[in-house]
C-alpha cells in the first residue's frame, strides 16, 4: 500500500447515502489509493454548505441540489462548488403517521407504495378535510423537496396551498411524526425505516415517483478541484470501487454493520439494512423494493447534467430562482463529467459516452454507449409518464407555468 | 449613538447561552433575547425582530432555522448572514468555533463584527472550559486505576508502594505507553487470574 499522498477531509451526513465515503475509508479504497481520508460528521447540510466555502472540508456528501444552489448565487457564501460524481440513486421515501394512513387505506391508497393510487387519495382526504396537512422535508434545496411537491402536483394537490411544507432534520423526523406534529415526511434512510419502528407507515418511495433518480452527491468547491486534480481523481477511483464493493450483496451485512457504528449512523444494523436491501418494512408488511437505493451499476455514480437541470427546472417551477439562459448554463455546468471521466477514464470503468439524456423515457433496463464494457441505463419513469429532454427545457419549463385565467 | 440593536441568541446549551449573554451585557448591549428551543425562536423572531441572530453551528436545527428566516414576515428583506458583510477571516474564525449569526439587511459592518468577535471568543472559552473539565476527570479517574494498580502489586509482589510505582513507571517507559495504561493492563490481568 503507497503511503498516503493525499489528504482530504470530507464531510456527511448521518445517511445511508454516506456509506460510499464510509467504505472508501473503512474498507481500504482510499488508503489503496493514496488517500488518507477523513471523514467529519455533520449535524445540518447548511454547515456542510458554510464548512465547504470557508475550506475546511475539501469535498462533501451534498444533497445533489445544493451545489446547483451554490452556483446559481442561492447561498450566503458566493463560493461555487462543483459535483464530479454523484454517491448513488434513489433511497428516499415518504413516511406518514398511523392515522394518515388509515385515512388513505379508506381513501383507497393500496398497500404497495404505488405512487400514483397513493396520491390520488392523498388528494381525496385533503379536499375533505379542513385542517391543513404538514409535511417535512430536510431542505428546501433537496430532493426529498422537489420529489414531494412533484408527486403531489402530479396527483392533483398544490404543494405551496393545500399543503404545508416545513424543514426538520432527518433524525428527528420519526419523534415528530410520532407526536402529531407533522402528519409525514420525506427522507432518505435509516430515518423511514426509525420512524415506522416509531407507528409511522412508508406510503411511498423515490423509486415509485422517478425511478433511478438522483439523490445525493460529492460536491467540491471549484477552486479545491481545480488545484487539486490528482487527489480528487483518486478519491473518485476510490468512491467508484466502494460503490463496486456496497453493492455486492455478500456484503451486506458487513456494510450495516459499520454504518450502524455511533461515529456513523448510530442506528441498528438490522435498521440500516432495510434500505440497503430494499427489504422494506412498511409497517404493516414487508415488501422487497427493486432499485430502492443504487450504489452502483446503471451508471449510479455518473454526473448528469440532465440530473443537474431537472432540479434547475424545479426550483424555477417552485419559485426559488427565475428562469435564464445563463441559469440554466450555470445549473447544467456544476455538473463536470469531465472530472469524472478524467478520474475513471483510464481504470476500465464502464462510462457512458453522453454526458446528458432524456429522463423518464426508459420503460425497461437499456443497453447505451460507452466508452469502455457495457453498460445499460434504466427503468426511469416518471410515475406520471412525464418525460424530461433537457434539450426542451423551455417547453418543460411552459407547462408547469401556472397559467393566468 | 445608533439605536440599539436588538439580539436574538438561540442556543439549545443553557450554559453557553449565558455566557453569551454575560458578553452582550458586558459590551453594552440591553435588548437581549435567550431561546433555547428552535420551535420558539419562529415566535421569537416574529415578536422581537431582531437585528442579529447568534446561533451555535452544533444545533442540528440550523436547516429549520434558515427556513424559518425565509418565511418571517418581519424581515421584510431576506435576511443576510453575517458573512457577507464580514471579511473571511472572521468567517473562519466564527465557524471553526462552532457559532454563527444571521443579521438584518443593512446594519454597519463594524457593529456585527463586534458582536460575532465576542461571541467567538466566548464559544472559544467555553470550549476551552468544557476541555479542561473533561481533562481533570481523566486525570482524576487515571490516578484511580494507579492507586488500585500499585495495591495489587503490593499485595501480590510483596513491595512496597514506592517500588510498586517505580515498576509501572519503568514498564510504561519500556513499552513506550502511558502509567494509566500499564495500570489498567494490571488491573484487567488481576480480575482475569482471580479465583
Amino acid at each position: 500500500m503507497p503511503a498516503p499522498e493525499h489528504q482530504i477531509t470530507a464531510g456527511f451526513m448521518p445517511l445511508l447515502d454516506s456509506v460510499l465515503l464510509v467504505a472508501a475509508l473503512e474498507k481500504g479504497f482510499a488508503a489503496s489509493e493514496g488517500v488518507s481520508l477523513q471523514l467529519v460528521r455533520e449535524t445540518s447540510w447548511a454547515n456542510i454548505r458554510d464548512r465547504i466555502a470557508v475550506g475546511h472540508f475539501d469535498v462533501a456528501h451534498m444533497l445533489a441540489p445544493m451545489p446547483i444552489a451554490a452556483m446559481l448565487g442561492l447561498n450566503p457564501l458566493p463560493v461555487p462548488v462543483v459535483t464530479p460524481m454523484a454517491l448513488g440513486l434513489g433511497g428516499n421515501a415518504v413516511t406518514v403517521s398511523r392515522s394518515l394512513w388509515g385515512r388513505l387505506a379508506d381513501a383507497g391508497a393500496p398497500a404497495d407504495l404505488a405512487a400514483a393510487p397513493v396520491g390520488a387519495a392523498l388528494a381525496r382526504i385533503i379536499a375533505s378535510t379542513e385542517r391543513t396537512l404538514r409535511f417535512a422535508v430536510v431542505h428546501p434545496h433537496s430532493g426529498h423537496n422537489y420529489e414531494l411537491r412533484y408527486w403531489l402536483a402530479a396527483s392533483g394537490i398544490d404543494p405551496a396551498r393545500s399543503v404545508e411544507i416545513t424543514i426538520l432534520p432527518p433524525a428527528l423526523m420519526p419523534e415528530a411524526l410520532a407526536q402529531g406534529a407533522i402528519d409525514g415526511y420525506c427522507v432518505g434512510e435509516p430515518w423511514n425505516s426509525v420512524g415506522v419502528d416509531a407507528g409511522g407507515r412508508i406510503a411511498t418511495v423515490k423509486a415509485a415517483i422517478w425511478r433511478s433518480s438522483p439523490e445525493k452527491v460529492l460536491g467540491v468547491s471549484e477552486r479545491w478541484a481545480a488545484s487539486n486534480g490528482e487527489a480528487l481523481a483518486a478519491l473518485l477511483r476510490a468512491l467508484y470501487r466502494a460503490a463496486e464493493w456496497t453493492n455486492d450483496r455478500a456484503n451486506l451485512d458487513e456494510v450495516a454493520d459499520i454504518l450502524s457504528q455511533s461515529n456513523y449512523l448510530g442506528v441498528a444494523a438490522s435498521i440500516v439494512r432495510r434500505g440497503l436491501s430494499g427489504e422494506l418494512d412498511l409497517g404493516e408488511r414487508t415488501q422487497r423494493v427493486d432499485d430502492f437505493f443504487m450504489p452502483f451499476g446503471r451508471a449510479a455514480t455518473f454526473p448528469w447534467q440532465s440530473h443537474a437541470l431537472w432540479f434547475y427546472s424545479q426550483m424555477v417551477r417552485w419559485g426559488q430562482v427565475a428562469h435564464t439562459p445563463e441559469h440554466a448554463r450555470m445549473a447544467s455546468t456544476s455538473y463536470r463529467p469531465d472530472l469524472y471521466r478524467n478520474a475513471l477514464g483510464p481504470t476500465g470503468a464502464a462510462i457512458p459516452s453522453a454526458s446528458s439524456k432524456v429522463e423518464g423515457a426508459l420503460l425497461s433496463e437499456t443497453p447505451v454507449g460507452a466508452t469502455r464494457g457495457r453498460l445499460s441505463l434504466g427503468p426511469d419513469g416518471f410515475f406520471d409518464g412525464r418525460i424530461f429532454d433537457p434539450a426542451r427545457l423551455e417547453e418543460y419549463l411552459a407547462a408547469d407555468r401556472p397559467s393566468r385565467a | 449613538m445608533p439605536a440599539e440593536l436588538s439580539i436574538l441568541v438561540i442556543d439549545e446549551n443553557r450554559m453557553r447561552a449565558s455566557i453569551i449573554e454575560d458578553g452582550l451585557r458586558e459590551a453594552g448591549h440591553r435588548r437581549i433575547q435567550l431561546v433555547h428551543d428552535v420551535n420558539e425562536a419562529a415566535r421569537a423572531l416574529e415578536r422581537i425582530a431582531p437585528d442579529v441572530v447568534v446561533f451555535s453551528l452544533d444545533n442540528p436545527n440550523r436547516d429549520r432555522l434558515e427556513h424559518y428566516f425565509s418565511l418571517s414576515r418581519v424581515l421584510e428583506r431576506p435576511i443576510a448572514m453575517f458573512v457577507e458583510q464580514s471579511d473571511r477571516a472572521s468567517i473562519e474564525a466564527a465557524v471553526a468555533a462552532g457559532v454563527s449569526a444571521y443579521v438584518v439587511d443593512g446594519l454597519k459592518k463594524e457593529r456585527v463584527e463586534a458582536i460575532l468577535d465576542m461571541a467567538v471568543s466566548r464559544f472559544n472559552a467555553f470550549a476551552h472550559l468544557k476541555r479542561e473539565l473533561a481533562e481533570a476527570r481523566t486525570e482524576l479517574e487515571e490516578r484511580k486505576l494507579i492507586d488500585e494498580a500499585k495495591g495489587i502489586l503490593m499485595r501480590t509482589r510483596n513491595l512496597s508502594e514506592p517500588e510498586a510505582y517505580q515498576l509501572m513507571r519503568k514498564t510504561a517507559m519500556n513499552q513506550n505507553r502511558r502509567i494509566a495504561e500499564i495500570a489498567q493492563s494490571l488491573i484487567t490481568a488481576a480480575s482475569l487470574l482471580e479465583p
